[in-house]
């Protein structure tokens, strides 16, 4: 099942994918007006949206003529969904950060390991 | 190139952007503490393993050498499972540390983390913390996956997206 995701996240690394797909967050465009802007075949650009379509991105409308490419939003939903629960990880583990640095505070440490200037000084830091 | 799958959330404290043109995950935090602090509690072994890993993991550090050029490892117990952690401490100083990071089980998968430490005054400092990838898809993965409770009603929540459409 993550190949799906796999197929996702490798649709994005290419820049010019990116770029049709930050266009296509404009509104839907034809393959000849996403064609437009770059100095490559139909073809090729025809190749990227085969890429984006099979990663479920873009989707292409049903009139037989121009076929509009749609930009499928749920899925950057998704990522969306994943970089905030990345970020409450994050929070959360700075909140456990907030209390082991109140308890420093309190204890008034003198290990010296917190005074480190240099790379010299902090071979003092040496704790394992 | 606009930033489509950037996304910025500050309900929290915790801020985070994930760029769409650079491969990196950038946090800000602010805390009740000196620089200094900070440094020790990413750079002093027995007070890092009080509050890193995921919550409710228990940390055992292996190895620990916080010095420029120095290296660490550590083992974290979440869930049952054991996962080695590694890396090395490229720059240790007052203002700033360079790290690599690995989970053992992508090994080749490197992460380049830069900690800067801004002091805002009144004893507050904010935490700047860059990691850079070797890919978009390596970034996308560490924010898809890794150890997290949940990941698999993300990709079963896709799964379900991706058959709506048939695709």
């Amino acid at each position: 099942m993550t190949d799906q995701l796999s197929y996702v996240f490798a649709a994005l690394a290419d820049p010019t994918r990116r770029d049709m797909v930050a266009r296509l967050c404009a509104g839907d465009a034809t393959v000849g007006e996403l064609a437009a802007p770059y100095d490559v075949s139909m073809q090729a650009v025809s190749k990227h949206l085969k890429v984006l379509e099979g990663a479920g991105l873009v989707t292409r409308g049903r009139d037989a003529q121009r076929r509009p490419v749609h930009l499928e939003a749920e899925v950057f939903d998704l990522m969306t969904k994943w970089i905030e629960r990345y970020r409450r990880e994050a929070e959360a583990r700075y909140q456990r950060l907030d209390d082991v640095l109140a308890q420093l505070d309190e204890s008034h440490d003198n290990h010296g390991t917190h005074d480190t200037q240099d790379t010299h000084a902090s071979r003092r830091g040496e704790t394992a | 190139m606009t930033t489509t799958t950037t996304t910025t959330t500050a309900d929290g404290t915790t801020t985070i952007a994930a760029p769409s043109d650079l491969p990196v995950i950038r946090m800000t935090r602010d805390f009740a503490a000196t620089p200094a602090q900070l440094v020790r509690a990413h750079t002093d072994a027995e007070v890092f393993a009080r509050w890193t890993g995921p919550a409710g993991s228990q940390i055992t550090v292996d190895h620990w050498d916080a010095r420029s050029g120095g290296s660490w490892r550590y083992l974290a117990v979440f869930q049952g499972q054991e996962h080695g952690f590694r890396g090395c401490f490229h720059t240790v100083r007052a203002d700033r540390l360079v790290q690599t990071f690995t989970w053992e089980g992508l090994p080749d998968a490197v992460a380049l983390e830069t900690l800067t430490f801004e002091e805002l005054g009144d004893g507050r400092t904010r935490l700047h913390a860059v990691s850079l990838f070797e890919s978009f898809e390596a970034r996308d993965g560490m924010l898809s996956s890794g150890m997290e409770v949940g990941v698999n009603d993300g990709y079963a929540r896709l799964d379900a997206l991706l058959a709506d459409r048939e695709v």
